[in-house]
């Protein structure tokens, strides 16, 4: 044990040493972790790289030179077009529901969510297990019967009908659930003994420490509805000024048959990566926050 | 005071539920009674048109033309299921090591920059399946960067590989190229489910092979992120214990990394499993189903049977069938790999 002890204190270069490994082999090491490293760093950024640079090639040297990182003779025509598309028209409906559905999602689901972990009443643990089932459903399986909901409810080829069922959202629920049981119970115990309401306490004294969790919520929608696909594409099936982003530029490429216009394809992807992007920049903690959080659960 | 408590507990009855109505009529409107009205819509041969209402009662008539009864419904099913069987089977081992691989190196001590590699990997996870699937049509043409870079890395040949319609199975192919060009008869003649063995054995096609490297790199990202979640959760004592009792960086790798990781290595493969069995996005901007079929998949087959051929009942069973389909796979692999609970 005192040996034990005694090797532990002794310094790293020490116990390298003891292990025979030579500073060549740690060298070699070194040198192969980062080759890997730099080789799949480079596979999953290069596609986002050639997309960027040849939509600001022209048609021909973009299929001449897929490969080359730096136009020959840069153009903004791609960018240009797309203005006289209806591209404007899905970014802005694509903003309406992206905002909304956000909006909606950190209301319900902080509400729920706060009932879950909080208050107690009887049916809890009843709607927490009904809100696990919903988050085992696969959206497909949910495609047609939600057509079926929207048909019946006049809602087809609504904006209502584009936001609604999206901004209920089981994985939400969970996130905010385990937000504020990390939250201590005395803040909210304080406010009620002074005669807050359940929904004064909610509002005024949880979720301002709940700030992190609704920022990550904020997050997680903002880029889940932004990039959603299927239930655009399901929910607006035939009035075309209610196209969302994905859904336009899907069906771009469908109406362009054989000759594609690729640059114009891939600055519209660049496009609507961007806000993405931005995102995801300042905010990369939230998401891997939710990742692992998700993770945890599982 | 216990009159106020009383109230208390009173008052958090009625907002428990007032703060969670909001949710469980959402929860019903948009999942509960859809799915409800779907699996009677499966019974129906609704067209999606008319007032459901007038749809005629069919009974099993849906599921038994996708399972049991020959002709193209079934054939369609059973190339759908084959397709996404090869897609899963390709997808989630291939995102499951390489994502294992990169977090394990890029938590390794002796190596920096791991919140760069961290981003470089996972950004593909966050950006549109929609525009991604586009920048991949645009590598994958023929005169595409995908071809030209192997033939920049075979001098001499020039690659011009017809990735995005080439319905041919990549094991076909392969045995191709070992001299096999016409399959025993015993395989084309023998049928599964409408389909003959060659058929079912042939490997994806060219086309779906190009969808399964597109989906692997970008689902890989999420999974190495979880893996490294769970490689920070080992204790640094236990890796520091095994170290002082002499075991070299292999053994510790074995016996302590591998063993610590079954919890998130048994949660990428069922969120893995889970999310392959419902490829749609890509599969829609990139082949619609074709060429020849080979990449239909059953959600592509459910979008298709209802909202193109109008045919809401078979495209609900097919949903129906897809989501057992989803259930049996995850059980069996729960059953095999079942982690202990701590």
């Amino acid at each position: 044990m005192t040996a034990q002890l005694q090797r532990r204190q002794t310094p790293p270069g020490g116990r390298v040493a003891e292990r025979g490994q030579s500073s060549g082999y740690r060298v070699a090491k070194r040198v192969l972790g980062y080759t890997v490293l730099i080789f799949f760093a480079a596979m999953f950024i290069a596609p986002f790289a050639l997309a960027l640079a040849n939509s600001l090639k022209s048609r021909p040297e973009a299929l001449a030179s897929p490969l080359s990182l730096f136009p020959a003779e840069p153009t903004g025509r791609a960018y240009r077009e797309m203005a006289g598309t209806d591209l404007p028209r899905w970014t802005m409906n694509s903003v309406v529901v992206t905002v909304m559905v956000t909006l909606g999602r950190l209301f319900l689901d902080s509400l729920a969510g706060y009932a879950l972990a909080r208050l107690r009443f009887p049916g809890r643990a009843l709607i927490f297990a009904l809100v696990v089932a919903v988050l085992a459903v696969p959206p497909i399986v949910l495609a047609i019967p939600r057509y079926l909901v929207l048909g019946q409810l006049g809602m087809l080829d609504t904006y209502a009908g584009l936001i609604l069922p999206l901004a209920v959202d089981a994985f939400g629920i969970f996130l905010m659930k385990t937000f504020f049981e990390s939250i201590p119970r005395e803040m909210e115990e304080a406010a009620r003994i002074d005669g807050a309401t359940i929904f004064q306490t909610y509002w005024r004294i949880i979720l301002p420490l709940a700030a992190p969790g609704l920022l990550a919520l904020t997050i997680l929608s903002f880029q889940a509805s932004w990039n959603e696909f299927l239930h655009p594409l399901i929910a607006a099936p035939s009035d075309p000024d209610l196209r969302t982003l994905p859904v336009g530029l899907a069906l771009l490429r469908g109406a362009q048959g054989e000759s594609q216009d690729f640059p114009l394809l891939l600055g519209a992807s660049v496009l609507i990566t961007i806000p993405v992007a931005i995102i995801f920049f300042t905010f990369q903690r939230y998401f891997i926050q939710g990742v692992t959080a998700s993770a945890v659960k599982g | 005071m216990r009159a106020l408590r009383q109230r208390a507990a009173t008052d958090e009855r009625v907002a428990g539920w007032i703060f969670v109505i909001p949710v469980l009529v959402g929860i019903g409107t948009f999942l509960i009674v859809p799915i409800g009205m779907a699996l009677w819509i499966s019974f129906t041969d609704w067209n999606g048109l008319s007032p459901p209402e007038q749809a005629e009662f069919v009974g099993l008539d849906n599921y038994r033309e996708l399972v049991t009864a020959e002709g193209d419904p079934r054939r369609d099913f059973a190339m759908a299921v084959r397709n996404n069987l090869y897609y899963v089977l390709g997808v989630v081992p291939a995102q499951t090591a390489i994502a294992f691989i990169l977090a394990v190196i890029v938590n390794q001590k002796f190596l920096r920059g791991k919140g760069f590699f961290r981003t470089a990997y996972y950004f593909p996870s966050i950006t549109s399946s929609i525009a991604i699937s586009l920048v991949f049509l645009f590598l994958f043409q023929r005169s595409g960067a995908i071809n030209q870079l192997i033939s920049g890395l075979l001098p001499g040949a020039e690659f011009r590989m017809n990735w995005l319609d080439n319905a041919d199975g990549v094991l076909h192919n392969a045995v191709g190229l070992v001299g096999v060009d016409t399959p025993p008869a015993i395989l084309t003649d023998t049928s599964v489910l409408g389909l003959s063995l060659w058929q079912w054995l042939s490997g994806p096609s060219v086309t779906l092979f190009a969808i399964m490297i597109l989906a692997t790199w970008t689902t890989t990202g999420t999974m190495m992120l979880i893996f490294l979640a769970g490689l920070q959760n080992i204790p640094p004592d236990v890796e520091e214990a095994s170290r002082v009792d002499g075991a070299s960086a292999l053994q510790r790798f074995r016996l302590v990394t591998i063993p610590m990781m079954k919890q998130p290595l048994f949660f990428v493969l069922t969120i893995g499993l889970i999310g392959t069995w419902q490829v749609f996005d890509q599969i829609f901007v990139i082949s619609a189903g074709g060429p020849q079929k080979t990449t239909l998949t059953p959600a592509y087959l459910i979008y298709r049977e209802g909202f193109q051929n109008f045919s809401m009942g078979r495209a609900t069973a097919v949903a129906f069938l897809l989501f057992a389909l989803i259930i049996v796979f995850t059980l069996v692999q729960r059953r095999i790999l079942k982690p202990e609970r701590a």
